[in-house]
């Protein structure tokens, strides 16, 4: 069991707001992602559950009980750390089994358990080893045997994959999901990458400035972004943002459109603009349009589009997923 | 491109920095010269550097008149029990000023270097009454107590720079690991530390050994250590050079041999975390 409740949870620093009242609901068992640009207080928020922070205000729950004033060590859950963390003294076996011990659980017990953590993460041949002696990829692994050697009611990432080279990443993401699906606790991650947030979520929280902007499901932010933060944060590349005249027309303040919904023809109907720079990426092509009442706007293009910069073309809005906002960034629904 | 090193120019470093070393070791080997001296050619003009007839009648006469061993004893227990102590009052007080400062830490740590700065003359007669009134005059238990205390600055101090480099993620993740803070510390942060505690360590026996204020004001016979025995030999009988230099001889001995063969450890300790 492992649902964790946020009740107007508030930290402050001195005199700086760093959380303003946060109210989550993690159910058991799902992989929640805290997504945000940096200093939007996700790491903080993340902190606070674990309980290396103290909290200015509110409460925080752990399958139904107040934890605020239970130390991180009686909490129950484990933490991946950006950097590892590894103790640099030990071997890995004894890095994994380190929590087991605390827990004064048996020689052969924490042994056998080991054992099976490092199987399930291929690490096997690596159990003897220091953590200096290890590649960044394998140093990761060893932090997850450790998070996940003790059975928590709940894992927390704190940007787990930002040291590792992309490619790393990538595997790494799949296999963090896949681990969390199979093991089937609660996890929450922290990321400023969006990608990873769209990839692995079951429900993404947006933060912002310390505040939670929208929590849903990452299809959800998607199509219905809830402000003018979480449709420009979601996606990429980013929403185009037009006001003026053409926001008017269609009742709002702004007006957001995807580079995937703008189709981009040579002529005909629509709003006109001049190519400023083509990115072929082969399956898509990314243009970078000036256009004259719209100002700069990016649009997707499937395959390869026969064009090059300076030329002008015309964009065709799909009119079905064109996001209206208020004079607030609130969004308007129809 | 990396710096281009004539032959000449090492040369000649090697002979500067030998010179140095020479020049700072000088005293130390004069000292050793003299005390195989016998104590006419120890004050002879123009004094004789090696070609002397060299002679071991000081020892004898050092040993017999008093007894190296219980002072040598004394100082191994006041210098190693005062540091000991000092490094276990230390270690706590170190990490909560490294891991859980305030913004009152660094005034602290100002505060008690500057303990440092006093004269231990200007506190003498009242440690000293205190002494008398604790009966703690000419025993061990006292004068540990007084060269811990004295010492502890420097400790804390160590300690706390060293501690500083440790990454706090790993204490964390000690403690979501489930360690309290007394497993944090010991099988944590100490083992990550060792070659600073290591370095504390010996730096503070040093000062412990060599420390002659206290130890000659407050201990006479009983728990005196080796500088006491050394100063005995200042008589006012007359100076005796020779025999005083092999005291001194005798005194330093025990700590020179500690410090050459922990030297590496001391001086990767002196530079712990300078380089990552």
């Amino acid at each position: 069991m492992g649902s964790i409740t946020l009740q107007g949870v508030r930290k402050s620093f001195g005199p700086v707001n760093v959380i303003s009242g946060a109210d989550l609901e993690i159910a058991n068992g799902s992989f929640v992602v805290f997504v945000g640009p940096s200093g939007c207080g996700k790491t903080t928020l993340l902190r606070l559950i674990a309980g290396l922070e103290d909290v200015t205000d509110g409460r925080i729950l752990i399958d139904g009980v107040n934890v605020v004033n239970v130390p991180p060590a009686k909490r129950g859950l484990s933490m991946v750390f950006q950097s590892y963390a590894l103790y640099p003294h030990m071997s890995v076996r004894s890095n994994i089994g380190f929590g087991l011990k605390m827990a004064g659980m048996q020689r052969s017990e924490i042994a056998r358990k080991v054992e099976a953590a490092a199987a399930t993460l291929n690490l096997t041949p690596y159990l003897d080893r220091r953590p200096r002696e290890l590649s960044g990829g394998q140093r990761q692994r060893v932090a997850i045997g450790r998070a996940i050697v003790r059975e928590p009611k709940a894992f927390l990432f704190d940007e787990p994959l930002s040291n590792l080279d992309a490619a790393l990443r990538v595997n790494m993401r799949v296999e963090i999901a896949r681990l969390q699906r199979d093991l089937a606790t609660t996890t929450v991650y922290v990321t400023h990458d969006q990608v990873e947030a769209m990839t692995m979520a079951d429900k993404i929280v947006v933060l912002n400035g310390g505040n939670i902007e929208q929590y849903g499901s990452p299809l959800e932010l998607y199509e219905r972004p809830a402000n003018l933060f979480v449709a420009g944060f979601i996606g990429s590349p980013r929403m185009n943002f037009i006001k003026g005249r053409i926001a008017a027309e269609n009742g709002a303040a702004t007006i957001g459109v995807r580079p995937e919904h703008i189709g981009p023809v040579r002529d005909g109907s629509g709003w006109s603009g001049t190519v400023s720079v083509a990115e072929h990426l082969g399956s898509d092509t990314f243009l970078y349009i000036d256009g004259e009442e719209i100002g700069s706007v990016t649009a997707r293009a499937t395959g390869e589009f026969g064009i090059s910069p300076g030329d002008r073309v015309k964009l065709r809005p799909d009119p079905a997923r064109i996001y209206r906002f208020d004079e607030q960034g609130k969004a308007l629904h129809a | 491109m990396a710096r281009r090193i004539s032959v000449r120019s090492k040369v000649l470093a090697t002979v500067g920095a030998w010179l140095v070393g020479f020049v700072i070791f000088f005293p130390i080997l004069w000292m050793v010269l003299t005390s195989f001296k016998t104590e006419l050619t120890a004050f002879s003009t123009p004094p004789s550097f090696l070609f002397f007839e060299w002679t071991s009648e000081n020892y004898t006469a050092v040993e017999a008149r008093s007894d190296y061993v219980h002072h040598a004893l004394n100082s191994i227990i006041i210098a190693g029990g005062s540091t000991l102590i000092a490094i276990l009052i230390a270690i706590p007080a170190a990490w909560a000023m490294a891991f859980a400062p305030t913004e009152r830490t660094r005034s602290t740590l100002l505060w008690m270097l500057s303990t440092k700065m006093m004269p231990p003359v200007g506190v003498l007669v009242p440690i000293y009454l205190l002494f008398r009134n604790f009966d703690l005059l000419d025993t061990h238990g006292g004068l540990i107590l007084v060269l811990c205390l004295g010492n502890l600055p420097i400790v804390v101090w160590m300690l706390f720079t060293y501690f500083k480099e440790v990454p706090k993620d790993i204490l964390e993740a000690a403690r979501m690991d489930g360690a309290t803070i007394g497993r944090e510390l010991l099988f944590v942060l100490t083992p990550m530390v060792i070659p600073g505690l290591a370095s504390t360590f010996l730096l503070n026996v040093i000062l412990a050994w060599n420390e002659s204020f206290w130890t000659l004001n407050l201990s006479t016979l009983k728990a005196a250590p080796l500088t006491v025995f050394i100063a005995s030999y200042s008589s006012p009988e007359g100076l005796f050079w020779a025999k005083l230099s092999a005291a001194s001889t005798l005194a330093i001995a025990p700590i020179l041999v500690l410090g050459w063969f922990s030297q590496r450890q001391l001086v990767r300790g002196l530079t712990f975390g300078a380089v990552k």
